[in-house]
């Protein structure tokens, strides 16, 4: 299944060599990893390479909220059973950065691609996928990003002529209306703790009825599909019914979501559920997220919640009160700039941990966390946080760029 | 206000809450405990009729469908206009504040009927899409410091004879006429273009809100520490722009 093998044109292989060499200027000038840069280059001299580089490779999309890095590590990992794979690892999931991933892995058969939510219907275009995979939708940078009904509208409208097997969470009513225009879907009972985006029929309008972990809505047919893959508790249920147990290094209950979503799509490859399964305990941190690093001689565990639906997905994983938790937030323009959603975020979850706030936004947050009624601190850096935090591992909890400057600090 | 406690009611979480609008509930409802009073809150869905006999109504923002689809079921209900006319305070915040006025333009492109409980009418604008921080005075009948928020919306309103403007703008678009108004009042009902959510950044008003339920003048202080550090930030960071 791993495509023809025709080399690349003249054309083709200059834009990878001119990617290739701006990456290289990019890390030398000490700017990050130079995978975006290198790949805008090269679609810019050949605007079709995305395409072109695809054709050689099995391709597999991996879209949604929250948890497409892992989940793109994770499926990444079970194919290694099949084949070699060429994957955007790092989280650089437009369309250059995807380019540029794909352009370093000339000798690969699978290539497992993370997509940002707005660009996967014209990158399920261009590179012909055999998978998609779809997780979740729900609120996220409201100042900028499109409604999130709206972004299932345009997956549905974008998928519709798709050959691609959709792998597809069911817990999720936008999702399955993205999905619902496909041909070939493979339902997955993924779960979700997040139901705020959804209380609205993506059909009608009607108000959603969800009697346990059921839902459908009130006015027309529409409703939850049965589905051939389960996760159930700390095990994912085959379409044959056959259990098969998670072991993850990866916390969390989302983490075990995103394994059962990777056992099925490694199964659309050949890969048994046994075999995936076995080989996704090999990933240990992701991009950062989920390590546990060593400052001052403390134990910090790193964990990143973008939005409502991470957060409550967060709080499920920590360790128990009286764990002490260090949150920090920003609102630059990777974040979004506004910051309403902290209110949608169940803060009162953690009473009974000592609570330190840091980032730019750490105002906002004491105020939320003070109507919530907690106890809290308000520091003004992370040194200071973590020797104000009482004896134990301490929990760290931030969002995208407070993250990367937690990274930053502790040397990770 | 009912005998025994202060009844807050929040209409349509389903459809009208996608900019953290929880945020001004949870706030009143800490600020009317903080004082000793005994808060019932009622969260109403939009497949449930509105109660009529609530102290305080809170309505909020949201996407255009949502917005249309509260429209019609509100005007279908009529438990908000019949709390209204038993005197209950209402405060509603973009879309819900379009809601509350005469008409609006619907995802449709129709004009959609409101509930006519604020004199105001809103048209879709024609330009770029107001986005940001908000610095804007409040009516100095009201008694309230400045304003600050964060606008995310592409209405324009304009306020009839009986609608006063709620604030006027320093910074900022408010209700996109070009005559720096933002926002509209009455008697009764409150309506802004302010996100934040709006009370987070000025308590006062969620003091004003229970002080007109309670047909009281003053209210016993509270703790504003916080409240008063991020307005404090805020308003440097809306009038000193990096």
């Amino acid at each position: 299944m791993a495509g023809n093998t025709e080399p690349l044109s003249p054309r083709a292989k200059l834009a990878v060599t001119a990617g290739k060499a701006a990456a290289a200027v990019s890390r030398a000038a000490g700017r990050g990893s130079g995978s975006v840069i290198g790949g805008k280059v090269a679609l810019k001299l050949d605007p079709d390479l995305l395409g072109r580089l695809a054709q050689h490779l099995d391709v597999v999309l991996v879209s949604a909220t929250n948890g497409k890095t892992t989940t793109t590590r994770l499926i990444a990992e079970a194919l290694r059973a099949s084949g070699p794979v060429v994957s955007n690892a790092l989280g650089a999931n437009m369309p250059a950065g995807i380019t540029s991933a794909l352009a370093g892995g000339s000798d690969a058969r699978y290539g497992v691609i993370e997509v940002d939510e707005k660009y996967l219907a014209g990158v399920a275009r261009d590179v012909t996928p055999k998978a998609i995979a779809l997780l979740n939708l729900s609120r996220d940078q409201l100042d900028r990003a499109a409604e999130t009904r709206m972004l299932a509208e345009k997956w549905r409208e974008g998928l519709a002529g798709s050959k691609a097997v959709i792998i597809a969470n069911c817990d999720d009513p936008l999702i399955v209306w993205s999905a619902s225009s496909s041909q070939n879907v493979v339902w997955v009972a993924a779960g979700q703790e997040w139901k705020d985006d959804a209380w609205s029929c993506p059909a009608c309008g009607g108000v959603m009825q969800r009697p346990g972990d059921d839902w459908f809505c009130g006015e027309c047919g529409f409703r939850r599909p049965t589905p051939s893959w389960v996760l159930s508790g700390d095990h994912v249920l085959d379409p044959h019914g056959s259990a098969w147990p998670i072991h993850l290094q990866l916390p969390g209950r989302a983490n075990k979501a995103n394994a059962a979503t990777s056992a099925a799509v490694a199964a659309v490859f050949g890969v048994p559920p046994q075999v995936a399964l076995e080989r996704m305990y090999q990933v240990q941190a992701v991009a950062g997220r989920y390590d546990v690093v060593n400052f001052q001689n403390r134990e910090l565990r790193l964990l990143l919640a973008k939005n409502p639906a991470g957060w409550l997905e967060t709080f499920s994983l920590i360790d128990p009160a009286p764990a002490p938790v260090i949150l920090s937030v920003n609102a630059r323009g990777a974040d979004g700039t506004d910051t309403s959603w902290l209110w949608d975020v169940d803060y009162p979850r953690l009473a009974g941990h000592p609570i330190f706030v840091i980032g730019d936004r750490r105002l906002d947050l004491a105020v939320r966390l003070e109507v919530a009624g907690l106890d809290f601190r308000v520091c003004e850096t992370l040194d200071e946080a973590v020797q104000l935090a009482p004896p134990g591992q301490i929990e760290l909890i931030a969002n995208y760029t407070a993250f990367q400057d937690v990274r930053r600090r502790v040397g990770n | 206000m009912s005998e025994s406690s202060l009844r807050l009611v929040w209409v349509y979480p389903d459809l009208l809450s996608t900019y953290g609008d929880q945020g001004n509930a949870l706030v009143v409802e800490r600020r009317a405990r903080l004082r000793g009073l005994d808060v019932q809150r009622v969260d109403v869905r939009s497949d449930q009729p509105i109660p009529t006999s609530g102290d305080i109504y809170l309505i909020g923002g949201g996407e255009d469908r949502p917005q249309r689809l509260a429209a019609e079921r509100l005007r279908r209900d009529g438990g908000l206009e019949r709390a209204v006319s038993n005197g209950a305070i209402v405060f509603s915040v973009c879309a819900g504040y379009q809601i509350l006025g005469h008409a609006f333009i619907n995802d449709l492109g129709e004009r959609e009927p409101g509930l006519g409980l604020l004199d105001v009418e809103t048209v879709r604008g024609t330009g770029e899409r107001c986005v940001g921080d908000v610095l804007a005075d409040i009516d100095p009948q009201l008694g309230l410091p400045q304003l600050t928020g964060f606008e995310n919306h592409q209405g324009v309103t304009q306020l009839g004879p009986t609608a006063k403007p709620f604030a006027r703008v320093r910074l900022g678009r408010g209700n996109g006429t070009g005559d720096g108004t933002e926002g509209a009042y009455n008697e009764t009902v409150f309506g802004t273009y302010m996100h934040g959510p709006v009370m987070a950044r000025n308590p006062l008003i969620a003091d004003l809100l229970l002080k007109l339920a309670l047909d009281v003048n003053a209210l016993p202080p509270v703790d504003d520490r916080w409240y008063e550090a991020l307005r404090a930030e805020r308003i440097a960071a809306a009038t000193q722009p990096a």
